[in-house]
């Protein structure tokens, strides 16, 4: 395991910016993993240092194949990271919305075209990223639709879904969409939690990305089979919103089952404790996303539900 | 009449509306044209708001010159404008890159939706934007390229100092004005002073060119001054000013201003040391239209951009 910096620069008041990858066995550039991008990506940093550590692991029993290389970069923002601020530090920019960058342009430009610069090549590409909105998926291999995505690779990571979502305007400008144009094959991976280490699916999220290296055949390890994935297409996905503001009580988690009707949330008055409104189920399905917030405004989407087949 | 285009409850007894306040003729005729004049997109930048009320007060002190519909949104993001926060308070999301808006989302694309459907039709919009609190700028419309065409008789009578034919940020896809222009809606970006300010003679100046173009739609039949002949982009080359160093920021010239090369734009200050981190000149000779408002900077920061290129 070699550590080298990948891009610095030094700041009066804070010292280095660094960004650190971790290089394991030497030859073809096989997978490059990728962890929070954003400062409030904790879980996405966590689940990369389990990697970290399990790759090191791997790599002193001589059981990463010859000649691929593995690389990890888990945090991109250190700074963000430690005020607790979810984008770049100063301008509040997103550095996941700034690809491909531009080396001699502003500071998140820079990061964006220095990280790219230094992670393309791979054959693939693997991003923990977090989603806009507050909530819990079930874990899940998104990718966006490029016309380059493959979707029977995407199983192979072995989560329960695999979900191809049209790229809007300003995904094009996200290191998945770049990754792509730049012929890796790029997955976003989505788990449980962004802020909190949530330790389950973190090591769902560890065991997936060891599964696809093993099926890849660019490390050596055993492993359960995981699942046969759902493809589906976001657009698909039945978002279930309230009507009213007010204290959230959901009352299903993320795979569970509701019945058409069936009530699936509760809005309370934040003052009265009295339920405002009941939220109810618009089809038979399972819980995709389920809103994990204390309060809720009117027209939120609390949840995403995977609609059943009529029988 | 001030009238609610959009809103929304959120979770302790608040609405967020969206308010538009329409003038119209006190008699209504067929074929009336129709102007939107928007700002707050971003809850930063407060020059729009001086606009908005003059505009407001001097339609209103001579109504009987009014021939078409005035629709005034002072407000796009009025969470953001009370918070002193930039973009939309609890997503940390830039509500300028969340147009045409929809289903499925936050509430605030709901919204973003909303107000693009009550916008459309109109024979022109007017995005009042100031920079940011990072930079400062002399008052410019800003159009994309794909666009140029239609959008430049009108931007010339602005009575703008610049128009900046270019891919700025606030003309790119999932902007207001991308999506209104793609739309037949044709949009002008207005970008002038510095955020969290208001320059009065910027917007005095805006003003009489507002006045100017409802004139020449035939919105206003009053006395209107005459507008400036603007420089445009497309008249030489736009050079863009980075700076190296991380520190603070000394400028040595003044904000609208010829500068040849070589000349001394300032230099990047180490407070702790007493030393230059580094000086700054300038690569070409022309206009300053752009200079950094904000004295701490970090590797990329802007600096400056010069209209005119010549060596």
């Amino acid at each position: 395991m070699i550590k080298e910096e990948i891009y610095k620069y030094d700041s009066v008041y804070r010292g280095d910016f660094t960004v650190s990858a971790y290089r394991f066995n030497k030859g073809d550039k096989a997978c490059c993993i990728v962890g929070s991008m954003r400062g409030n990506e904790i879980q996405q940093m966590y689940i990369c240092s389990k990697l970290i550590k399990a790759l090191g692991e791997l790599e002193r029993q001589c059981r990463i194949s010859y000649g691929h290389e593995i690389t990890v970069v888990p945090c991109i923002n250190p700074f963000s990271m430690n005020i607790e601020k979810r984008f770049w530090s100063t301008d509040g920019r997103d550095i996941n919305r700034s690809f491909p960058g531009n080396a001699s342009g502003e500071p998140v430009q820079r990061v964006a075209a220095e990280l790219l610069s230094k992670i393309s090549g791979f054959q693939y590409g693997i991003h923990f990223t977090s989603f806009y909105m507050p909530g819990d998926f079930i874990p899940h291999v998104r990718m966006l639709e490029t016309g380059r995505e493959n979707t029977s690779l995407a199983n192979l990571f072995g989560l329960p879904y695999v979900v191809v979502r049209k790229p809007r305007p300003f995904e094009e400008t996200t290191l998945n969409y770049n990754w792509q144009l730049n012929n890796t094959s790029a997955f976003s991976i989505y788990t449980n939690e962004t802020e909190h280490i949530d330790e389950e699916s973190a090591g769902i999220a560890v065991a997936s990305v060891l599964r696809f290296l093993s099926r890849m055949g660019i490390i050596k390890y055993q492993c359960h089979g995981g699942y046969i994935a759902t493809t589906l297409d976001e657009e698909g996905l039945m978002p279930v919103y309230c009507t009213k503001g007010g204290i959230y009580r959901g009352l299903k988690r993320p795979g569970d089952e509701a019945e058409h009707g069936e009530v699936i949330a509760h809005i309370l008055h934040p003052y009265e404790n009295t339920v405002i409104e009941e939220v109810k189920a618009p089809c038979s399905g399972i819980v995709f996303f389920a809103h994990n917030a204390p309060l809720a405004s009117e027209n939120s989407v609390v949840y995403k539900l995977i609609r059943r087949l009529k029988n | 009449m001030l009238e609610t285009v959009a809103s929304f409850a959120l979770p302790v007894g608040e609405r967020v509306n969206i308010k538009r306040n329409r003038l119209a003729p006190k008699e209504q005729a067929e074929g009336q044209k129709r102007i939107a004049v928007v700002t707050g997109i971003h809850g930063d930048e407060l020059e729009g708001q001086y606009v908005c009320y003059e505009l407001i007060r001097r339609i209103n002190r001579n109504y009987t010159e009014l021939n078409g519909i005035v629709d005034v949104y002072p407000a796009m993001n009025p969470l953001g404008v009370d918070a002193v926060n930039r973009h939309i308070p609890m997503y940390e999301l830039d509500m300028n890159r969340m147009f045409p808006g929809g289903e499925g989302g936050t509430p605030w694309e709901h919204v973003a939706g909303q107000v693009i459907d009550d916008i459309c039709g109109a024979d022109l919009c007017i995005d009042i934007h100031s920079s940011d609190i990072f930079l400062r700028e002399i008052p410019q419309v800003r159009i994309n390229p794909e666009y140029a065409s239609k959008l430049l008789p009108l931007a010339k009578q602005l009575n703008a100092d610049f128009i900046w034919v270019g891919n700025s940020s606030a003309v790119r896809p999932s902007s207001l004005s991308h999506t209104l222009n793609s739309r037949g809606t044709p949009c002008l970006v207005v970008e002038m002073g510095a955020g969290m300010r208001i320059t009065k003679e910027y917007g005095e100046q805006l003003l009489d060119g507002i006045f100017a173009v409802m004139a020449k739609l035939g919105i206003w039949t009053g006395r209107v001054k005459g507008v400036s002949n603007p420089m445009v982009s497309t008249d030489g080359e736009v050079t863009v000013i980075h700076c190296e160093k991380s520190g603070v920021f000394i400028p040595d010239i003044q904000h609208w201003t010829g500068i040849f090369e070589g000349d001394h734009i300032g230099d990047i200050i180490n407070a702790y040391t007493g030393e230059i981190e580094e000086e700054i000149f300038s690569p070409v000779s022309g206009t300053v239209f752009t200079m950094r408002e904000y004295p701490v900077v970090s590797p990329g920061s802007l600096i400056a951009r010069i209209l005119g290129g010549g060596r």
